[in-house]
């Protein structure tokens, strides 16, 4: 009976969207109304898709056929719990979103492209964490990729936006491209589209690792993972925050769903070949280094925050790789608990993430810009927004007791119960991934304290910043809703763990509450996180927070006097009467050390331009310009697109030709074709 | 019951004896430098004063700035006592990990960092920026060290590494002594010692954490001295548990806890000492050459790791 339910639950989340898009083009003129409705349809549809990845989670959701699509095959659409994690992880940042886009979108002029293709950009994500063939798969996967396009380019009038979303479409329609091809593989070893019989089907290793490659690539590039993410840093900053945060907190993970959908679930579980888990492992821990590394010289906020999506990327991924080398070596509990550990990344990350680009949004709704380095003392004049913007930063820093610090807990246990896996690659890659998951979360940590000091701490660098106004409740109970859930799940992952269990039970026949020697390992117990048992590890977040509560509580308590106010008087400035804001550190020099530290890798482009009249000592102004460009970008994207112009150039004469010309061309592919095929 | 008890007495001697330990250093240097010092009790004098004195604060300081101290100081007491230094299997001990422990700390840092920058001054943010930087090297490379051991044990939790280490017999192992040399060139950059920052000074160039706490005045200051003091004794007996770790009690019986007691003195000063003549026959780097200092301890900790992964475990 249940999973009947669940399923027709998620189906429900599909249709609120679906009306929300019929509906929207009919309200035009009436603003208020077509907001309103936009936004409470997309939260029925979050909360339907929460409660029916929860119950999906409990109780496998079952099959539906859906008459609707090619002649000859029907929508397939199956939930189970790989397919109900993700639509938790969807619901679980839509409903926000949607509260939070109720305010946001207030001041909207154009408001029918969002109100059309959000919408369809759900319902694409939704379709594809359902879909149970290849044909629904790549349906729903590229109608999120093009009604994504539209909210990328949705203020189209600045030229920037226009190219980055024609990169973003280009690169998605690449990807797309690899994932058909992946499919198409799988296809001719199963001779169906279907995933039920394409789980069964035999695949010979040599096309097995094709199908990985390509499905690698594929959901890499959409996933963001180095060397392929260079659409992303362009795309995330010009899309409207609450798009931005859709974008970085689901659509990235709807991508490494993809991933563990294929190459875990349709090419047979846990068969892995060894190198895929070394590969995925060094993707992931290129990622995560790469991107913190370069938010860390970003000034742009949404820039600096989709950076950090490469990097949170690149930690799911070593919790995946570690998983897949785990898994191929026979440890299944341990690649169990590899595989939680990026799974409950991957929900931290969309909370946490979410929750970031909703502030960056408030920010740039209050000021109008998105460069740090016109901020300044936002806390006190807007102190709810700093407030939930500095959960998220502590969440995002790995610091406990919030969620961050859990997830990359649970990745470095893994790393270290790793045992002897055999190879000396091997060997040395299971700690460099422990090492720079060590140094990117540190690095983190240096960022968003460079984020919140600059932003909402210090002194007003400009009018902008000086005449901030605090948003409204729509905005603020949107934030408020995904700080909550980050500081429950750092502080009971007891209780959410058993629950996402059903994933590893489902894709290797294991489980972390499972047996080893028919030994119950871990039993459920809310105080205490142990992922084998306790005399390798343990973590308790509620009692580090009663702890700390009354530790502080108690230092508080002794040392505050009753009934006085504390004298507050003008800052120490060394003696010197004149203090500017211009004299407090910049996000750009904050991150001067590192950038000189890491210089071989920022190669950063500076010029500093000193104005003097008559003598040299007599300096009048002195301009310093620095510019970190993404090498990637520099020495990969750019010669590829040089080159295809050029190419291009080479050919154009061809195809300026007359009729006669085409209709050569014409015969001469219908002769190739029938030379190949006959 | 005993156990909790022995947890909580040894809680309250880490924060007790950490202004003493202070102390200690300073009188060590003093008499190395020919000079009479003004006594072990003077950090607790310093305390007593400051807790007693009034908070002037910043106009512009916001509520983060106020919050900080009990932030800074709390996590620091936490992570401080979770490291078992009298009995080993303290029921604490359980509640956070070593990897909790350094995260404990770096918490305690953020909000450092943040109230540094929250005045507005070019010092703070100087300091925030620095020790951020320098953190963010210095905490991998602990990390790694610790994690030699911890790969050793099986496990992340201190007491069960203390436990293998006292069990299996002393043997000189090429990646424990990477470990080690990498986790006290940590140490000393973490609490601030020469050759990287330098406690007894303010209004250098080259400061780092007290440039943070330039504004702090009154209680809050007192918090923030002792909870670096904390810190202090924190890494010594982090280094004790972890390298030389023999005599620790293994039982809650009183003559157990005593001689642990005494010989955690022991070592304590014999380590603190180590560290007054090194800091006496140190210059401080200049600040530019502290990533290399850091980068070394890094590259050490990874080379005992890889070591331990490639030519221990097999053996």
């Amino acid at each position: 009976m249940s999973h009947v339910l669940s399923l027709n639950i998620a189906l429900l989340a599909c249709f609120w969207v679906v009306i929300a898009a019929i509906l929207s083009p009919f309200l035009q003129s009436k603003n208020n109304i077509q907001r309103a409705l936009l936004c409470f349809l997309l939260g029925l549809s979050g909360l339907s898709a929460c409660i029916a990845g929860f119950a999906g989670l409990m109780d496998d959701g079952g099959t539906i056929l859906l008459p609707i699509g090619l002649p000859w095959l029907p929508m397939h659409l199956r939930l189970d719990a790989l397919g109900a994690f993700f639509l938790l992880v969807i619901g679980s940042l839509l409903l926000p979103v949607a509260i939070y886009s109720q305010g946001y979108l207030k001041h909207e002029k154009r408001l029918t492209p969002v109100a059309i293709f959000l919408p369809l950009f759900v319902l694409g994500m939704i379709g594809v964490v359902l879909s149970d063939d290849a044909f629904t798969f790549m349906l729903f996967w590229e109608l999120m990729s093009v009604s994504s396009y539209f909210l990328v380019t949705h203020e189209h009038q600045h030229p920037e936006n226009r190219k980055a979303g024609f990169i973003y479409l280009l690169m998605a329609h690449m990807a797309g491209l690899l994932i058909m091809g992946s499919f198409a593989t799988l296809y001719a070893a199963s001779g169906s589209f279907e995933f039920s019989v394409m789980r069964d089907a035999e695949i010979p290793p040599f096309w097995a690792s094709v199908a990985f490659l390509l499905a690698g690539f594929g959901f890499g590039t959409k996933a963001g993972v180095v060397p392929m993410h260079g659409w992303l840093p362009d795309a995330h900053p010009v899309a409207p925050s609450n798009v931005s945060a859709l974008m970085s907190g689901i659509m990235l993970k709807v991508a490494i769903f993809g991933f563990i959908r294929v190459t875990w679930d349709l090419m047979g579980s846990g068969d892995f070949q060894w190198w895929w888990g070394a590969l995925v492992l060094a993707a992931g821990s290129s990622s995560a280094v790469f991107g913190v590394l370069m938010a860390l010289q970003q000034h742009d906020l949404k820039r600096l925050l989709a950076y950090h999506s490469i990097e949170n990327i690149g930690i799911i991924l070593i919790g995946l790789g570690l998983a897949m080398l785990l898994a191929h070596f026979d440890h299944p509990t341990l690649a169990a608990l590899g595989l939680i550990a990026a799974l409950y990344h991957t929900i931290n990350h969309a909370l946490f993430k979410g929750l970031l680009f909703m502030g960056a949004g408030a920010i740039l709704h209050s000021t109008g810009s998105r460069n740090m380095e016109v901020m300044g003392g936002l806390i006190h004049r807007m102190p709810w927004t700093s407030a939930l913007f500095l959960v998220a930063c502590i969440s995002i820093s790995a610091l406990p007791p919030f969620n961050g610090f859990v997830s990359e807990w649970l990745t470095f246990q893994t790393a270290l119960m790793a045992p002897q896996l055999g190879g000396t690659l091997l060997n040395a890659l299971v700690p460099f991934a422990a090492a720079m998951l060590a140094l990117a979360g540190a690095l983190a940590a240096t960022c968003f304290v460079k984020v919140f000091g600059v932003v909402f701490l210090g002194h007003a660098r400009s009018d902008i910043a000086a005449h901030a106004k605090e948003i409204d409740h729509w905005m603020k109970w949107g934030m408020v809703m995904p700080a909550l859930c980050c500081l429950l799940l750092g502080l009971l992952p007891t209780v959410f763990i058993p629950m996402i269990d059903a994933v590893p039970k489902l894709l290797l026949h294991a489980s972390l509450m499972g047996s080893l020697d028919g030994q119950a390992l871990n039993t459920p117990n809310w105080l205490w996180l142990m992922p084998i048992d306790v005399t390798h590890a343990s973590y308790s977040s509620p009692i580090v927070l009663l702890g700390m509560l009354l530790l502080g509580g108690l230092a508080f308590w002794c040392l505050h006097p009753k009934g006085t106010t504390i004298r507050r008087s003008k800052m120490w400035s060394c003696g010197n009467p004149h203090t500017h804001a211009r004299m407090q550190y910049t996000a750009s020099s904050f991150s001067q050390p590192l950038r000189r530290i890491f210089e071989a890798f920022y190669q950063p482009d500076e010029h500093v331009h000193a104005e003097r009249q008559q003598h040299t000592l007599l300096t009048r102004r002195v301009k310093y310009v620095v510019h970190v460009g993404d090498r990637v970008v520099k020495y990969l994207y750019q010669p590829i697109g040089r080159m295809t112009l050029h190419l291009a150039k080479i050919i154009r004469h061809e195809h300026q030709r007359g009729i006669h010309a085409y209709l050569t061309y014409t015969f001469a592919t219908v002769i190739l074709l029938l030379m190949i095929f006959v | 019951m005993t156990s909790l008890f022995i947890q909580l007495l040894q809680a309250i001697l880490m924060v007790l004896l950490a202004p003493l330990v202070a102390g200690f250093v300073s009188v060590c240097k003093a008499r190395l430098q020919n000079r009479h010092g003004a006594g072990m009790l003077q950090p607790w004098r310093n305390i007593r004063k400051l807790f007693a004195k009034e908070v002037v604060l910043a106009e512009h300081a916001s509520w983060i700035f106020r919050f900080t101290p009990y932030v800074v100081f709390t996590a620091t007491v936490m992570a401080a006592s979770v490291v078992p230094a009298l009995l080993l299997d303290t029921p604490l001990s359980l509640t956070a990990d070593v990897i909790a422990l350094v995260a404990l700390l770096a918490l305690a840092r953020f909000f450092l960092s943040l109230a540094g920058m929250d005045i507005g001054t070019a010092f703070g943010g100087m300091g925030a920026s620095r020790e951020m930087t320098f953190s963010a090297l210095a905490e991998p490379a602990m990390l790694m060290s610790v994690f030699v051991l911890a790969i050793g044990a099986h496990s992340t939790n201190l007491s069960t590494m203390i436990e293998h280490t006292l069990s299996t017999p002393l043997l000189i192992q090429p990646s424990i002594a990477f470990s080690l040399i990498a986790m006290l060139m940590i140490a000393i950059a973490e609490t601030g010692r020469i050759p990287i920052d330098n406690p007894t000074t303010h209004l250098e160039v080259t400061m780092i954490h007290e440039a943070m706490l330039l504004e702090y005045s009154g209680r809050h200051l007192a918090l923030m001295e002792w909870a670096s003091m904390i810190k202090l004794l924190l890494f010594s007996t982090l280094i004790i548990d972890l390298f030389i770790p023999w005599g620790i009690s293994m039982t809650t019986d009183l003559t157990g806890i005593l001689l642990a007691f005494s010989l955690w003195v022991l070592k304590l000063a014999v380590l603190l000492l180590a560290l007054a003549v090194w800091e006496t026959s140190r210059a401080k780097l200049r600040l530019f050459d502290v990533p290399q200092y850091l980068g070394t301890a890094f590259v050490l900790s990874f080379l005992g790791l890889i070591i331990h992964y490639m030519l221990e475990i097999a053996a």
